[in-house]
């Protein structure tokens, strides 16, 4: 019930933003964060539960009983980590966007909780046709945010994140029906329940396909190598509230759809994959991190830096064991923060000096000093330093691809060295250096102010209580993790679900 | 004796059979009665209620028989509840465009009231066809159709005002219908000769062994007359430029229930006969779908014109509902059928809705149909531009909207016969697609120009609008109960 009332709240929430705006110009923000506050204590209220079937909670109601269609969420340690992320950074987005957004902010806060209303539903769904409704769902509003409150090309840029996230998506949607059709030949009755899915037994071809059209739908979202081609398009255009939703919680529905989804449904067809999909990481990790250090656009440079960072989590999923998925998934909590922080910085910048050209940037410490700290911290923990939460996510992902591919890993390991050259080399491009331009300083070019500074400080903390003490985020998602390496998830509750 | 009642002999029709017709003769008595009404005195209101009227009962009436068809076998029709359902269908659209029309000529300077005669005319026509399961009332409803269609194209050619290319629209339809009927003729003469029967039962007893090709022959001939009529690639050259030409509603009719009522006799004769069961013709009809998507959805990028984006993506679609009616060849369920049912429903509801949008911001004088005349609609008219905002996406087939659970159906049927060839070019077509029907949102979403003149006419159209706009979302939210509809009506 309670995932339902999550959901319903983000949904409404958005309409109440978009009308209170006739009252007040000034409302809709207030709605916005006054909607995810509570959306936040919710989720926070969830921690304590008591978990009934291995799921903190749980909601099932026939939707389309013609092809055995349900409302089916449920929430384990894993979603909820993911929920607690998606809370904590719409909050971030609305803070970000406080001052930023000024035109329509009615619309743009209701695409904005229409958005999470999507990602909530992806990180909670258990019907497979469900899952797929709030994948697509989530994309429409975003297309707006790029759109109307974007940057010079924003056409380009949201057309090009739309037609490919929607594309991938429907190879998806075939695979979820032939999946569908395949439980339909077995057991004589059509369902999308991720758990009877589960038990679905195909022929090693067509597992094979239908593994891909899934991989094919979360690598895009993901973004892995090959598919990873709108998103510095979409970042750079996206105003700064975009940017912090797409790289910290729109990433990491890709993510998180590997681990519930491609690998579990597929097991044979994964593991025969996999060599192919680590291949695909360590070449996301390398080719990126080179390509980000070619770039003069700093949001460019940072959507960059987003899929080499997500290649770890690739490279976790599917080495497939206890550590390096747990190294996926801290690597997808430390990201959320460090990426939101990094793109805040960037919009921010760009609000105030009107370029994200780094090369017209230069000496920025003298002027604004706080800015510089804030960058400096974020900059390092992308890099994987030791004692933040990065560090722990991407070691973990090592450590546990290690036992599974010893070459790919130690390729991919570069990844660490080309993510501090090119962190450092955009400090010291942008704040070290001379001081570049005397026209800056009319340009409104002035250091945070404590409102943003407190929107940094919390997620600071949030990474280095990730680097000190990882292990509450651990125990959170272990139970989760070790049922689906079990193969434990279909066969244990399958029984109760149905007759 | 005559072929048609050759198909009948000794069969004697009761009172209790003219039940299940009662939505026809509804049909028909209003077209008599709005007619003589002009003739007595014209009154253009009167005109208008009458006919509504007249919609909205053949609507209840076939919306009551739907459950319980009565005798199903009368000679030439089968008003089944399969038809029934189409019946209710196309009644509903017709009200949708009469409304819509309302607006649109609401400054004409010649007569109205014949429009309307024709609209009635031609929801018959498209009625009968529903329930065609004889050659006879195949090519009737046609022409029923087709006839009055004409009329409608053409109705501005005599105003001062008009300064579009209505009368061009006309004759390249009324010269590719007449063809394609002519095709649809001679293949039927050709399965008479062949079968001795008129009636779509007779194509089962089509030889298959050394007449083979007799019989492709005939198939053929009679798919690519279907063709011409639904607009497929390579038959589809009249399309845009007839939507084009033509008046908004007569456009928006041409679009829905034309194309509706050819599909619903095609599926009937598909299921009914098997008559896909040459290779010959499930070949002919699959390239039909293939390059219907491609090609629909390529040339559709090209267009700077609404009417031309909406004509070439309905090829587009039409290709679409193709692959449900391959996939009801190869598999016995019923999931096919089911998937051109509920398709078809999502497509009326957004091509009107689409075309309805278009229509509002038009008028007789002049057609805006250019992208450039809808800048900034969303500032402007906001809950306009969202239901076209919702209509677009829906033909895209994104969730939320019935053309998202419509899409599925359809992938659902193809993934059940394995047609993964066309599966392959829905995705690839969709694809496309977005690119179009996304242009034309931004465009809605940039600044407003300053010089548009507002156009605040006709709260009926409005209405239209909005309300298919909430069906669209309600059969994307929640078509649980039109999913069991559509099964319960299925052949």
């Amino acid at each position: 019930m309670i995932l339902t009332l999550l959901i319903a709240l983000l949904f409404l929430g958005g309409l109440l933003a978009w009308f209170s705006e006739r009252v007040n110009p000034a409302w809709p923000r207030w709605v916005a964060l006054g909607v995810l506050g509570l959306e936040l204590l919710l989720m926070l209220g969830l921690l304590g539960a008591s978990p009934e079937n291995g799921w903190l909670a749980e909601y099932n109601r026939a939707w389309l009983p013609r092809f055995g269609i349900s409302l089916h969420f449920a929430a384990d340690g894993l979603s909820l980590l993911l929920l607690l992320l998606t809370a904590f950074l719409g909050i971030i987005a609305v803070g970000s966007a406080w001052n930023e957004i000024t035109g329509r902010a009615g619309f743009f806060y209701f695409n904005l909780l229409w958005t999470l209303a999507g990602v909530v539903g992806i990180f909670t769904a258990l019907d497979l046709f469900l899952f797929f409704f709030f994948w697509e769902v989530m994309l429409i509003p975003m297309y707006f945010i790029i759109a109307i409150w974007g940057h010079e090309n924003k056409f380009y840029a949201a057309k090009k994140f739309f037609i490919f996230t929607q594309v991938s998506g429907l190879l998806m949607l075939v695979a979820i029906a032939v999946l569908a059709w395949f439980h339909y030949l077995q057991f004589g009755f059509f369902s999308f329940d991720y758990l009877d899915l589960l038990n679905v037994r195909m022929n090693r071809g067509m597992e094979m396909w239908v593994m891909l059209g899934f991989f094919v739908g979360f690598a895009t979202k993901l973004p892995s190598a090959p598919f990873h081609n709108w998103l510095p398009d979409a970042h750079s255009q996206a105003p700064s509230a975009g940017s912090i939703i797409l790289a910290g919680v729109l990433l990491k529905t890709g993510a998180y759809g590997l681990i519930r989804f491609a690998v579990p449904l597929f097991p044979t067809a994964a593991a025969e994959f996999a060599p192919v999909a680590m291949t695909l990481a360590a070449i996301s990790i390398l080719y990126c991190a080179k390509v980000a250090f070619a770039q003069a656009d700093l949001k460019r440079l940072i959507a960059y830096t987003s899929v080499s960072h997500m290649g770890f989590v690739t490279l976790g999923v599917y080495a497939w064991n206890e550590l390096a998925l747990q190294g996926a998934v801290m690597t997808m909590l430390a990201h959320g923060l460090s990426s939101a922080a990094l793109f805040m910085l960037a919009g921010g910048l760009q609000h105030r000096i009107h370029t994200r050209n780094m090369f017209e940037m230069g000496g920025f410490w003298g002027r604004v000093p706080r800015m510089s700290a804030v960058a400096m911290f974020f900059s390092i923990a992308a890099l994987g330093m030791p004692g933040l939460g990065n560090f722990i996510g991407e070691f973990l992902s090592l450590l546990g691809a290690f036992q599974a591919n010893p070459p790919l890993t130690i390729i991919s390991a570069f990844g660490l060295i080309f993510a501090s050259v090119y962190s450092l080399w955009v400090m010291q491009k942008v704040f070290q250096g001379k001081y570049a331009d005397d026209a800056f300083d009319g340009s409104g070019l002035r250091d945070l102010d404590n409102r943003e500074m407190a929107f940094y400080a919390a997620m600071m903390l949030g990474l280095v209580w990730m680097g000190v003490y990882p292990q509450s985020f651990l125990d959170l998602s272990a139970p989760t993790l070790q049922a689906l390496l079990d193969g434990q998830l279909g066969q244990s509750l399958t029984g109760v679900a149905r007759p | 004796m005559n072929p048609v009642s050759m198909d009948f002999a000794g069969y004697t029709m009761g009172a209790s059979d003219l039940i299940p017709l009662l939505p026809l003769i509804v049909l028909t008595a209003a077209s008599v009665w709005v007619m003589m009404a002009i003739g007595v005195k014209r009154n253009y209101a009167f005109a208008l209620y009458s006919t509504v009227t007249g919609l909205l009962l053949a609507l209840l009436l076939a919306h009551g028989l739907m459950a319980e068809p009565g005798p199903a076998a009368v000679p030439l029709l089968g008003m089944d509840g399969y038809a029934q359902f189409f019946t209710v269908l196309i009644c509903a659209a017709a009200i949708g465009v009469c409304l819509l029309g309302h607006n649109y000529w609401s400054e004409f300077d010649d007569q109205r009231e014949e429009f309307l005669l024709l609209l009635l005319l031609a929801t018959l026509g498209a009625v009968v066809l529903a329930g065609a399961n004889h050659f006879a009332s195949l090519l009737l409803g046609l022409e029923i159709l087709g006839m009055s269609l004409y009329g409608m194209l053409a109705y501005p050619v005599q105003s001062g005002q008009h300064k579009g290319h209505a009368l061009e629209a006309t004759i390249k339809y009324l010269i590719l219908s007449a063809v394609s009927t002519a095709m649809i003729l001679f293949g039927v003469a050709l399965v008479f000769a062949e079968t001795g029967s008129l009636a779509f039962s007779g194509l089962e007893n089509l030889p298959a062994g050394p007449g083979i090709a007799f019989s492709t022959v005939a198939l053929l001939l009679i798919s690519a007359g279907i063709a011409f009529k639904l607009s497929l690639f390579p038959f589809h050259i009249w399309t845009p430029d007839v939507y084009e030409g033509a008046p908004a509603p007569a456009s928006a009719f041409l679009a829905t229930i034309g194309k509706l009522a050819v599909f619903v006799v095609l599926l009937r004769i598909v299921v009914e006969t098997r008559a896909l069961g040459m290779a010959p013709v499930v070949i002919a009809f699959s390239l039909l779908a293939l390059l219907s998507i491609i090609a629909g959805n390529l040339l559709a990028l090209l267009q700077d014109n609404l009417k031309r984006i909406l004509a070439y993506s309905s090829i587009a679609h039409m290709g679409y509902l193709l692959i449900a009616i391959i996939a009801s060849f190869y598999s016995d369920g019923p999931i096919g059928i089911e998937a051109v049912s509920f398709y078809l429903l999502a497509y009326v509801v957004m091509t009107l809705g689409a075309f309805g949008v278009v229509t509002l911001v038009s008028s007789h004088a002049g057609e805006r149909d250019g992208i450039a005349d809808y800048q900034g609609l969303f500032w402007r008219r906001p809950w306009l531009a969202a239901s076209f905002t919702g209509m677009l996406l829906s033909l895209a087939g994104i969730p939320l909207t019935a053309g998202f659970i419509g899409k599925f159906y359809l992938i659902l049927a193809g993934v059940e016969s394995g047609l993964w060839l066309l599966l392959g070019a829905l995705v690839a077509g969709s694809g496309i697609g977005l690119y179009y029907y996304l242009r034309i949102v931004y465009r809605m979403l940039l600044p407003q120009p300053g010089n548009v003149p507002v156009l605040e006419r006709g709260n009926a159209g409005f209405a239209v609008v909005l309300a298919l706009f909430a069906l669209l979302i309600v059969f994307g939210v929640y078509p649980a109960s039109l999913m069991s509809l559509i099964e319960a009506i299925a052949l």
